[in-house]
């Protein structure tokens, strides 16, 4: 079998991996690195990233209050250690991106120009129009060409990773064009494979968010934690999920229901006013934005239309120029794939599934209980965004905590061991055995690898959406097995080597059962309601029990198991969330 | 409306059948489906063994381009609908080595990517700590149009000149060193200016101005690459191939 070997292995070609190879290579340049990503990075889901990246750069602001909206919005599930770390880490990582030439929206004087995002009580979002994603992916990419000791995989498949007694020697991939299996060999092993939207059905994430990394870990026995706290996203476009970036409410849009009525204010979110208030309103944190619409949804205030119910977000008052300035692809997406105009119609909008603030369970450095691997950005949890991320300090994360990671890995490739244990290499070619002996050959039909995919989504929005209970949860669980013995039964039309898309989902859906397990049994477990995790058995945040982060391992059963681990706080003791105030 | 609609899809796979073929699929039609969403329907319920590349399903990504009744489109951003009542024919993007059925081998344009050195150089690169670079907002209009692309591969399939000259680097790339080229906080025309003045660099092309048409993100890579030739005519970049002295 074909081992090709790397001083730092990072998987995933996104904003978090571009940022740990780049700090690899700028840390010590004679150390070799390899970006093996399943799609060419520029189209990793980085690039979809709409609204802005959040960093303290005016003077009227602080790192304290920064680290304050981001502790309150995650419902004091953030490990307060890591904000600080985060917060005082973004202003210089954002303006490195500057002088790489990230095109961030200036004002008349030539500086940095900032918007307002939901849950930050001042203007602190850097924006790049609302393709923010798009210029960061770009830039970190087009700088990353410049590193000779950077190499790429494009379009390898990650399939595991190699793990040995405790220590990560690198990882197992297919290789699309060509079919081939190669054993990737590090001496530090970098997860930025991002998050796994895709256990839903409805979701602004791209089809390839599966949550790869995720399932890699899980099944190496590295702890996932809280995984049971997904976000829903208040302003999807409907049949599609294509988000509506948040800058619409922080340049001043209304949600308004089918009377056409300001909700939110029914909603402990304060009072509307006709300019945008921070932390108040559209302007509050996306859990309680999300539950708002179900609470409109039950009183029959929603509107229905052919892809069910919406509200209304309302940007016309903004007007023409505004909206081509600040909002252009928010026009664009809503004439190319909704058939309206912003600027004079109402935008239908439903929550939508958007962002798993749970990973890879990792400290500060992005080091995981695995000697040798080391995660980042959506795949890992540091964490920051305890139990609602706020928006716009994702995009931030992949640069503070990428580069962090990379820099970790750096230090952990000394330490390595020059050869890989026989044991890996064993594992690899087990691998390669399972694939091309097993999945490849043709075979008698069997189900489809769609079915369970879009069982599983079904199943998952049907019972650990917005609103949970232990009846849904245990039905999911009990799903996910079923759907699990099934993939056995499974079979592939397609037995080619080259570019074989149906073997990739097939590994992309075992990936996604993984994930949505984990996510199904520390729903279960977790018996309060924190930021996006609502049980209706359970309505109230329970801090005696569960101030507390979730960890879920798979046992020596093959058992998921959870247990909890308790939240560090540092300086801001746990209070209630008030908004709109 | 029609209940369905047939696909003519381009077939190909290197190994076994040998010559290229055109399959018919015949898929639910509704109004709100793309192109994509046509295939997403042949891959999950019909034949899995379809291969063509999707990820964002948003217009940004750049992943889904393909031939669409003679056309380069993003197929996650065409409506089935004016193509009624078919059948319609969808193929890889022309201009590209055929690796499987709709994938086409992009490698090629990789390497043109590196060689115009996409980024932003300087004799003097500041700490962070220092702050920004200043740039004013018209400024930034300067090469904002050019920082757009989304690296979709259209305009190299529109191009004639792409087709009879495989070495040329094309527009997408031309139009990105002009990205940074034009872009106040850089200082490396110069070192750019040694491949696009090549022979394969601008000089090839021959203004067809297909590129800009079917660009989906308005770069306007024509443009671009007509504006670096007015340049370089004039002592601007003469002026940058003298060594010490910047713009
Ligand atoms: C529509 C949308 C808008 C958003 N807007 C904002 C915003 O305005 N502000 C903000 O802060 N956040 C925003 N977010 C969140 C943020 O964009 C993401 O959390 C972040 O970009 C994730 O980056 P990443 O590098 O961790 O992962 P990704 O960008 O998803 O990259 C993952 C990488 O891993 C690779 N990979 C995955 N699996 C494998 C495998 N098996 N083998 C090989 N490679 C693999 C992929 O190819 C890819 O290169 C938004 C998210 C969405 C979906
Ligand atoms: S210039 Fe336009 S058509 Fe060409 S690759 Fe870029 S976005 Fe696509």
């Amino acid at each position: 079998m074909e081992t090709v070997h790397h001083d730092v292995l990072v998987i995933g070609g996104g904003g978090a991996g571009l940022r740990a190879a780049i700090a690899v290579a700028e840390a010590d340049p004679r150390l070799t690195v390899g970006v093996a990503s399943k799609v060419y990075p520029m189209r990793s889901h980085t690039v979809s990233a709409e609204g802005g990246a959040a960093a303290v750069i005016r003077p009227d602001d602080s790192l304290d209050e920064h680290a304050y909206d981001t502790i309150s919005g995650g419902d004091w599930l953030c490990d307060q250690d890591a904000v600080e770390v985060f917060v005082q880490e973004a202003p210089e990582e954002m303006l490195r991106l500057e002088h790489w030439g990230c095109p961030w929206g200036r004002n008349p004087d030539g500086r940095i120009a900032t918007r307002p995002f939901g849950g930050m009580k001042l203007e602190r979002t850097w924006y790049a129009a609302d393709k923010t994603g798009f210029h960061l992916l770009h830039t970190l990419y087009q700088t990353s060409l410049r590193f000779p000791s950077i190499s790429f995989h494009d379009e390898w498949f990650v399939v595991d990773l190699l793990v040995d007694k405790g220590r990560c020697h690198g990882a197992v991939a297919i290789e699309l064009a060509s079919g081939k299996i190669v054993a990737l060999i590090a001496r530090s092993v970098v997860l930025c494979t991002g998050g796994g939207g895709r256990i839903y059905p409805f979701t602004t994430n791209a089809n390839i968010k599966t949550g790869d990394g995720m399932a890699f870990a899980y099944r190496a026995g590295v702890p996932l934690k809280d995984m049971e706290f997904i976000q829903y996203h208040p302003t999807g476009l409907p049949f599609t999920g294509i988000l509506i970036t948040e800058a619409t409410r922080g340049e001043g849009g209304w949600l308004v229901n089918k009377d056409g009525y300001r909700y939110l204010q029914d909603y402990d979110l304060g009072t509307p006013e006709p300019k945008p208030v921070k932390r108040s309103m559209e302007l509050g944190p996306r859990d309680r934005l999300s539950q708002a619409f179900v609470g409109e949804e039950e009183k029959g205030r929603t509107v229905t239309t052919q892809w069910g119910e919406v509200v209304h977000l309302d940007i016309r008052h903004l007007g023409e120029k505004l909206i081509d300035e600040r909002l252009p692809f928010v026009r664009e997406l809503c004439r190319k794939y909704q058939k309206i105009d912003p600027v004079r119609e109402l935008i239908p909008v439903r929550p939508v599934v958007h962002y798993m603030m749970g990973g890879v369970h990792t400290d500060i450095d992005g080091a995981t209980p695995v000697a040798g691997l080391f995660a980042a950005g959506e795949v890992a949890c540091v964490s920051i965004n305890g139990a609602n991320r706020l928006g716009s300090n994702s995009l931030t994360e992949l640069l503070v905590f990428g580069a962090r990671a990379g820099r970790r890995a750096v230090r952990e490739a000394g330490d390595a061991p020059d050869r890989p244990p026989d044991a890996a290499l064993t594992q690899a070619l087990d691998m390669e055995r399972q694939i091309h002996g097993n999945l490849l050959r043709p075979a008698e039909k069997g189900e489809r690898v769609a079915t369970i995919r879009e069982e599983m989504q079904t199943s998952l929005e049907a019972h650990a959406g917005i609103y949970r209970e232990e009846e849904g949860l245990t039905t999911a669980r009990d799903k996910l097995q079923e759907l699990r013995d099934r993939m056995a039964g499974v079979t592939l039309d397609d037995t080619s080597l080259t570019f074989n898309t149906e073997l990739l989902h097939y590994l992309e859906v075992r990936n996604l059962l993984d994930v949505a397990e984990a996510v199904v049994h520390s729903a279960l477990n977790r018996e309060e309601s924190r930021g996006s995790h609502q049980r209706r058995d359970f309505p109230e945040r329970n801090d005696d029990r569960f101030l507390a982060h979730s960890l879920v391992r798979r046992s020596v059963e093959g058992e998921p198991e959870v247990e909890l681990l308790p939240v560090t706080i540092t300086r801001w003791e746990p209070a209630e969330r008030v908004y709109g105030k | 409306m029609p209940d369905t609609v047939k696909l003519e899809v381009f077939r190909y796979r290197p190994e076994g059948e040998g010559e290229p073929l055109y399959e018919t699929f015949e898929v639910p039609y509704r109004d709100e489906w793309m192109v994509l969403d046509a295939l997403n329907q042949i891959k999950d319920h019909q034949d899995g063994t379809l291969s063509y590349r999707w990820a964002c399903r948003m217009g940004v990504c750049g992943s889904c381009g393909m031939t669409v009744n003679g056309e380069p489109v993003l197929t996650c951003a065409t409506y089935l609908e004016p193509f009624l009542p078919g059948p319609i024919r969808v193929e890889p993007l022309h201009g590209f080595p055929v690796i499987r059925d709709l994938v086409g081998d992009l490698e090629d344009f990789v390497g043109k990517l590196q060689r115009v050195k996409p980024w932003i150089i300087r004799e003097e690169e500041r700490s962070p700590s220092e702050g920004e670079y200043l740039q004013t907002p018209e400024e930034m209009d300067a090469y904002k149009r050019y920082s757009m692309c989304i690296n979709c591969m259209l305009c190299y399939a529109a191009c004639p000149i792409y087709e009879l000259e495989p070495g040329f680097i094309g527009p997408a790339a031309i139009a990105l060193a002009q990205r940074y080229n034009l872009d106040s906080r850089d200082e490396g025309a110069r070192e750019r200016h040694e491949v696009l003045a090549e022979h394969e660099g601008v000089w090839s092309c021959t203004f067809v101005g297909e590129c800009s048409i079917v660009c989906p993100k308005d770069v306007d890579p024509a443009g671009a690459i007509q504006r670096y030739k007015v340049d370089a005519t004039l002592d601007f970049f003469r002026s940058l191939v003298t060594p010490g002295r910047s713009p």
